[in-house]
């Protein structure tokens, strides 16, 4: 007797929207184990981590009108923490449709933190946003530059880009330390590996007053619904999605496989460079070692969430935000360490793709002689 | 010995349905130990479904089988094994990245490395299948996986050997010498079970012969008294006759040549082109008949720009297309039906509205400035339903929920409404309803008295002679010389699939020789 997946006939479609909602759900059930064997009070852990973080913007909704804007704070630091997964998100959800796998948004972000970066410190006096400009178009351009290098070892060499573009990351990661160390380093910095801090007009101005909340939220909300129009509209997105769902009906349509590959990859890495830029303008300031670079792989799941559809990217991104300052709450609250949070993340994404497996497929027990 | 040893496997009456297809139909033979027996048909004769009862990978839904003389249900390969019966598939399963003695290891009970290194090095000399143990697979040519294989059966002591289409893969000199492994395992008492549809082979190898047509065993014979044209005319029947389509009334000029199409195989188990050249002119229908895997699929790549060749070797309307892609082609007013519909000729998961999209983006203006005319790729799809009778949900189901004959017309349909000068159609009436079938064939037939050049790969030998007004038989790569329908025989056509041109096998063997084999 073994266990086998059969495929089952008439897949659900209505299932297919759902599996985010029980992804979610098992994953709470998970976590409520994982807290209990950390000796916490699993009520009291799944609180902090999902519910917390919606208090106040519960009160908030429930002020009087006018009143409570302070109220505004820990909302909007949910949507702080979704605008860079949501760009990356949305471009990895294009990526994946038409099975090119990006794994390493995290590396084409570093790299589109540094562009931009190096734009910004090559101007110290900037007063003007305008130079949020160029300085936008050198972060897109780095996350492309680093995405062209699987893409191009993968048309060319057949490389695995799954392989290559994660490998870079590592790569990045270490070039940013190079330069914050090195050519970079602010010499009134007193040697901690840091960059001069970016001048005013480099920084990111915010949407409404008492609060984080950025530009980037436009931004992101821009790509999800440009890229989602691409999809679903024009012969580009057809291109993408037949070489997605099956690579011969491709090239029987005539599209190369190779285009594919780059504009997939170019999309993907030039948002996730753009996540770079924008994030470090906005909450960072200076190049640092931590600019959150592990965005990148939250992003994964964050498209994935979205049903690797880009509008969905935006969603797909609250929910691992709240994961997020949730797990700071944690950390303060419960006194859990930082990496459950990434435990809980890694959790949904599994239950995600069991769910998603589930779906088009029974477990049935076979019978072996 | 061959044939008087005791009776080995007994099959009886044995019946397996898929559906409403009768893979097999009361199927009886008997196999000896010791003889080499053969076991023939066409594609879809039931060979396949027959072998895979034997060796447990199917079960049978009537009759039962017989291993020395005693009922025995053989519930699963590992069942076929424990009686003593091994089988060497045509696409063989080895792991790339482990050498010859971790493969064999991997079917085996457990036993020290160094032991069975010793022992295949023993079989392979007994033998005189030289391998390497130490060897990575990936390092090996076809012949020499297959070789693995057989090691891998023989090490298992076998008392029954399934082949199937073994020479498939292997060159003129491969083959010799595999047929003297087989010649000696049947002197030291072993029945090896024969399948191919090379009646040369068969006639030199084997001592007795099952012959299947349509589920069913036709004859029984002994090969050696009888000749390739004979077993030719038992696999195929005499039913292929009546010309339905009245012949082309004013041949034009050609419309698409193939001019000395040469092409190196793309994989392993893929079929290199050789020197291929045929002229379909406007108002005819040309078919290429043959079995399955002798080059239909490569063949068809070629002509859609799939695969791409030197611009000479494929010529729509005067044009040289070789290094052309498939929308430059069907700009030149080329239409392409490959023989899989879904995941080939439509996306199983998209609307039928965008498997329209799918060949008509650059030929119906269905993509304007870059972004789709829904509307419009929604009417084509409504007119391809409604003039060929594509009978689905309504609105604009995805593709995938097509029955395969609705599908069917439907990719056959898109193509033929856009009237296309050259239209290049694999396998069009494949697992079709008669009516359906008598619907496609009709709007071919049409389309050819309008002018256009029609091209026709298939494996239906009734179908190519109900439609065409010349026939030609593909076989390793090699086209036959096209003949007018009315000077075809059954007989012909069967000998010419079963590659009946010794002058060209020998050519084969030595450009096979010739080359490193990858």
């Amino acid at each position: 007797m073994r266990l086998a997946l059969v495929p089952r006939a008439q897949p659900s479609g209505w299932m297919a929207l759902l599996t985010p909602v029980i992804a979610i759900l098992a994953m709470m059930a998970a976590g409520a184990v994982f807290l209990a064997a950390l000796g916490k009070d699993p009520a009291e852990g799944l609180y902090v981590y999902f519910i917390q973080p919606f208090d106040e913007l519960w009160q908030f909704l429930m002020a009087p009108e006018g009143e409570g804007w302070y109220l505004f704070y820990t909302p909007s630091e949910v949507i702080v923490k979704a605008i860079p997964l949501a760009l990356m998100g949305a471009g990895l959800a294009v990526c994946f449709r038409a099975n090119v796998w990006n794994i390493g948004a995290a590396g084409q972000y570093t790299l589109g933190a540094i562009c931009a970066g190096l734009v910004a410190l090559a101007v110290p006096d900037a007063e003007s946003h305008f130079w949020l400009v160029p300085y936008c178009l050198a972060g897109i351009a780095g996350g492309m530059l680093w995405a062209a290098i699987p893409a191009a070892l993968r048309t060319r060499f057949n490389a695995n880009e799954i392989l290559v573009s994660l490998m870079l990351t590592y790569v990045a990661t270490l070039l940013l330390d190079w330069l914050i160390r090195g050519p970079l380093r602010d010499p009134q910095g007193y040697g901690f590996p840091q960059s001069r801090d970016f001048s005013e007009g480099f920084v990111m101005p915010v949407l409404v007053e008492t609060t984080r909340l950025h530009w980037g939220l436009v931004l992101a909300v821009a790509a999800a619904l440009v890229l989602w129009v691409m999809m679903s509209r024009t012969m580009s997105g057809f291109r993408l999605r037949v070489t997605g769902a099956s690579p011969r009906a491709a090239g029987f349509a005539g599209f190369s496989p190779a285009g594919a590959v780059w504009f997939t990859l170019l999309v993907s890495g030039g948002l996730a460079g753009l996540a770079g830029a924008v994030e470090v303008s906005a909450n960072v300031r200076q190049l640092q070692p931590d600019i959150a670079a592990g965005y990148g792989f939250t992003a994964i799941i964050v498209a994935f969430l979205g049903r690797l559809n880009p509008l969905g990217a935006l969603p797909g991104a609250l929910v691992l935000a709240v994961s997020y300052i949730g797990g700071e709450n944690a950390e303060i609250f419960l006194k859990l360490p930082k990496n459950a949070t990434a435990v809980f993340q890694g959790m949904l994404l599994l239950f995600l793709l069991a769910a998603d497996t589930l779906i088009r497929y029974r477990i049935a027990l076979v019978r072996t002689a | 010995m061959d044939g008087d040893g005791r009776v080995l496997l007994e099959a009886r009456g044995i019946g397996k349905s898929f559906g409403a297809v009768k893979a097999n139909d009361d199927v009886s033979l008997t196999i000896r130990a010791g003889e080499v027996h053969a076991l023939l048909g066409e594609n879809g004769a039931g060979k396949s479904t027959l072998v895979k009862m034997i060796y447990g990978v199917l079960q049978p839904d009537a009759g039962e089988f017989l291993w020395e003389g005693k009922p025995a249900t053989i519930r699963s390969p590992g069942a076929a094994r424990g009686l003593g019966i091994g089988m060497v598939f045509q696409h063989f399963s080895v792991f790339e990245a482990l050498t010859v003695a971790e493969n064999i290891a991997l079917a085996l009970p457990a036993e020290p490395m160094r032991a069975l290194s010793k022992r295949i090095e023993e079989v392979s000399r007994d033998y005189g299948l030289a391998i390497d143990p130490r060897r990575s697979v990936h390092t090996l040519s076809v012949g020499e996986k297959q070789r693995v294989e057989i090691i891998r059966c023989l090490l298992q002591d076998p008392r029954l050997l399934i082949m199937d289409e073994p020479t498939s893969v292997l060159t003129h000199q491969e083959a010799e010498i595999l047929f003297g492994v087989l010649r000696k395992l049947a002197a030291e008492g072993c029945a090896i079970l024969y399948i191919s549809h090379r009646l040369e082979e068969v006639v030199a190898l084997c001592s007795r012969a099952t012959v299947l047509r349509q589920g069913k065993v036709v004859a029984a014979c002994d090969p050696r008294q009888e000749t390739a044209a004979s077993m030719a005319a038992l696999m195929v029947g005499e039913q292929v006759a009546g010309v339905e389509k009245p012949p082309a009334e004013a041949v034009g000029g050609p419309r698409l040549v193939l001019d000395h199409l040469t092409r190196p195989a793309p994989t392993e188990f893929a079929t290199a082109l050789k020197d291929i050249s045929l002229s379909v002119a406007g108002g005819e229908i040309v078919g290429i008949a043959g079995v399955a895997g002798e080059g239909q699929g490569e063949l068809m790549d070629a002509i859609t720009g799939e695969a791409r060749t030197a611009p000479g070797m494929v010529v729509i309307d005067g044009n040289p297309v070789g290094t052309r892609g498939p929308t430059a082609r069907r700009r030149l007013g080329a239409a392409f039906v490959p023989e899989e519909r879904n995941g080939h000729a439509a996306v199983g998961a998209m609307p039928l509205s965008e498997n329209i999209i799918l060949s008509h983006h650059a030929v119906a203006g269905l993509a304007q400035g870059g972004m789709l005319r829904l509307g419009r790729a929604r009417d084509w799809s409504k007119r391809t339903r409604a003039e060929f009778d594509v009978r689905a949900a309504a609105g604009d189901p995805v593709a995938g929920s097509l029955s395969g004959g609705n599908l069917q017309k439907f990719v056959v349909g898109r193509e033929i409404l856009r009237e296309p000068g050259v239209l290049v159609v694999s396998q069009p009436t494949w697992g079709v309803d008669p009516g359906a079938a008598a619907v496609i064939r009709r709007a071919l037939i049409g389309l050819a008295a309008r002018g256009s050049a029609v091209l026709v790969i298939s494996q239906d030998l009734e179908e190519i002679f109900a439609i065409c007004d010349r026939i030609a038989v593909i076989h390793r790569g090699h086209l036959s010389e096209p003949v007018p329908t009315a000077e075809m025989t059954a007989e012909r056509v069967g000998l010419l699939m079963g590659g009946a041109h010794p002058e060209l096998d020998e050519v084969d063997a030595d450009a096979a020789a010739g080359e490193p084999v990858a």
